[in-house]
């Protein structure tokens, strides 16, 4: 499946991954609206975390072996067997956040106004992610894992 | 501490309707000109020391800023301009010596602009390069006085003359001498590889070759200045030629200074020397005083490398710019080359960049046309280097006699450098000239290289046309052939001594 890869020796914490996810996400899908009018409802789902001159930015793996799956109680966490892609249906979420407490890169975030889990979903909507999009150093790329 | 009398030299503007208080304007100054201030929920900026660098307007995601050049508005003086008063605050408060970097930014007039290039009109065909080939291949090195032929049995010839060595590059155009240490390792990378990719040489400058970059040894020129700073026989060896630096155009006469803090553990390994000790190349080198001493140089490094490769002598256009290449050439040099006052550094003293040293135009031109009148200009190949902007002014340089030449500001250019001729301060915030680990990610090498390339393939293709244009087929047809250049605006005497004619002439 496609996965997005962080080269960390090319992130320079700008951060502009997080502020395009959030615009990726967010209804207006406008820049300033976003962040204007939307933000509080909606978070980014890439966080880049740093320690000194080192960061990177992190999102769902998409685990083979989803740790998400297996504790969700409702069944809003899916991964498909086809794509590989781990989904996140915010229908039936209740917001236990179990995912977060189990995801081993910390890459589940909460979405407090929906109360529901958000989520890297590899920006199906559009078919490229808007953090590799966006980054101005291609720290993030796709690659293709054959696994 | 009294008040400080020097002004803000940029405004920052920032759009409050387009802000979002996404902070990476916060996060990418490293002259902490922007801060977020949570209570409310602001960002603000310190416009002291703002230096103009771009970064923060680059990179702001919905265009909010602007950073706009701010002269203090002293009042109106035609001698004592902000600038010079500026100077002045400083030195009384520091009583230090003024610094910048890049190249000089005072000089007025280009001569390239008042040089301008012919093109085939009815009387001989101009060449479509889109359809024609056309060859830019150049040969560095020493050229044969005559070329004898051996002839076989059924006539056949083969080359009887010992041709010295040389560098092929796929276009007259390399990367001038920067050291790791004066840039960043990725932008190090960055050169080297593009030069690899298209067919020419990077030069590693005075700070030696790292052992990473031994795999682009053959697209390297390598240099041995007064510092000797990495020179041993490995560092020759793996090169494809040595470059013995005299001077740089910038600060010509004067030698350089890489700070202590800058000498981390991989440029330790690199230069040769401990760990946070300052790297300081002497003004001169202490073992050449005359010709015969550089001599011994050329023919010691000759004799290291096995007479395999050219050796060249990088000297800064001076006043008796001809007599001088002339002497480095019987001293038995293979490649000479300029640099013209408008040359590139990573910090020189304000006024030595400024004032001291001649255009790169006239001691082309003299320098050139001394070899010809003593019969030694196929003893050597030379390169122009110093302010080179476009690939008119290549053209113009191989016109006016130069063989090939060295790109410096331009390639940093095409890496993001946004000239705010601040690298003394170890804090590009581009990654070009820094060591900071936190600054020197933000330059992605594989970036870097196609970036570079494009822009020797954008140059490459213009000089086609140009030559194209002239009805040249080859750059050997261009190169010396001053009758393709007309001045405009110059004197009977500036014309002279570039040896071209005026306009209409």
């Amino acid at each position: 499946m496609k996965r997005i890869v962080a080269k960390e020796e090319y992130c320079m914490n700008c951060r502009l991954c997080e502020v395009y996810c959030l615009v990726s996400h967010s209804r207006s899908k406008d820049l300033i609206k976003a962040f204007r009018q939307e933000r509080g409802e909606i978070v980014p789902r890439i966080t880049v975390e740093r320690l000194g001159p080192v960061s990177f930015a992190v999102q769902c793996r998409h685990c083979d072996e989803p740790a998400c799956v297996e504790a969700c109680m409702t069944g809003a966490l899916h991964r498909d067997p086809a794509t590989g892609e781990v989904t996140h249906d915010p229908q039936r979420c209740v917001g236990c956040w179990m995912c977060v407490m189990v995801c081993p890169t910390g890459a589940i975030r909460r979405d407090r106004n929906g109360h529901v889990a958000a989520k890297c979903d590899l920006c199906l909507e559009t078919g490229t992610p808007a953090c590799v999009a966006n980054c101005p150093n291609e720290a993030l790329v796709i690659e293709e894992d054959n696994d | 501490m009294s008040k400080r009398l020097v002004q803000a030299e940029f405004n920052v503007e920032r759009d409050p309707e387009r802000c979002i208080q996404c902070q990476v304007c916060v996060r990418q100054c490293s002259n902490q000109v922007h801060a977020y201030d949570a209570e409310s929920d602001q960002v603000t900026c310190d416009e002291a020391s703002c230096v103009g660098c771009q970064r923060c307007a680059t990179l702001c995601p919905t265009n909010a800023l602007t950073i706009k050049k701010a002269p203090p508005e002293f009042a109106p003086d035609n001698n004592w301009t902000s600038d010079v008063i500026q100077n002045i605050y400083r030195q009384a408060e520091t009583g230090g010596v003024l610094l910048s970097a890049m190249g000089n930014d005072t000089a007025k007039v280009s001569w390239w602009d008042n040089i301008l290039l012919n093109a085939s009109q009815v009387t001989n065909p101009s060449i479509d390069p889109l359809r024609e080939p056309m060859e830019l291949t150049t040969f560095l090195g020493a050229k044969p006085n005559a070329v004898e032929l051996n002839f076989d049995d059924q006539g056949g010839p083969s080359l009887a003359t010992k041709l010295a060595p040389q560098l092929v590059l796929s276009t007259p155009i390399m990367f001038s001498a920067m050291s790791y240490g004066a840039i960043s390792y990725n932008a190090f990378e960055s050169l080297a590889r593009a030069a690899g990719q298209y067919g020419t040489f990077a030069n590693s400058g005075e700070g030696g070759l790292h052992k990473d970059f031994w795999p682009h040894g053959p697209n390297m020129i390598v240099q041995v200045a007064s510092g000797r700073f990495g020179v041993d026989i490995d560092y020759l060896k793996v090169a494809a030629a040595v470059e013995i630096k005299i001077g740089q155009g910038a600060k010509p006469g004067i030698g350089g200074h890489l700070p202590g803090e800058k000498v981390d553990e991989r440029i330790s390994q690199t230069r040769m020397i401990p760990v946070g000790s300052d790297a300081i190349s002497p003004a001169p080198h202490h073992d050449i005083y005359s010709i015969e001493d550089l001599r011994q140089l050329i023919y010691s490094l000759k004799e290291a490398t096995r007479y395999q490769k050219p050796i060249s002598v990088k000297i800064a256009a001076v006043h008796n710019v001809a007599a001088i290449a002339s002497g480095i050439v019987r001293a038995g040099a293979d490649i000479v080359a300029i640099d013209g006052y408008k040359g590139g550094t990573g910090a020189a003293p304000t006024m030595i960049r400024n004032n001291v040293g001649i255009p790169i135009e006239f001691a082309l031109a003299a320098v050139d046309d001394r070899l010809r009148q003593e019969g030694i200009r196929n003893q050597a190949s030379v390169v122009a280097c110093g302010g080179f902007r476009s690939s008119a002014d290549v053209v113009k340089a191989i016109a006016l006699g130069a063989d090939a030449v060295y790109i410096g500001t331009a390639a940093l250019v095409a890496l993001g450098c946004h000239l705010c001729q601040k690298c003394y301060t170890g804090k590009c915030n581009w990654g070009i000239a820094t060591q900071d680990p936190y600054l020197t990610r933000r330059l992605n090498p594989e970036i870097g290289a196609r970036r570079l390339v494009n822009l020797l393939r954008g140059w490459s293709h213009e000089i086609k046309e140009m030559m194209g244009g002239m009805g040249i087929n080859a750059i050997e047809s261009l190169r010396g052939n001053r009758e393709h250049l007309r001045g405009v605006g110059l004197s009977d005497r500036e014309l002279s001594i570039l040896g071209i004619k005026a306009a209409g002439e």
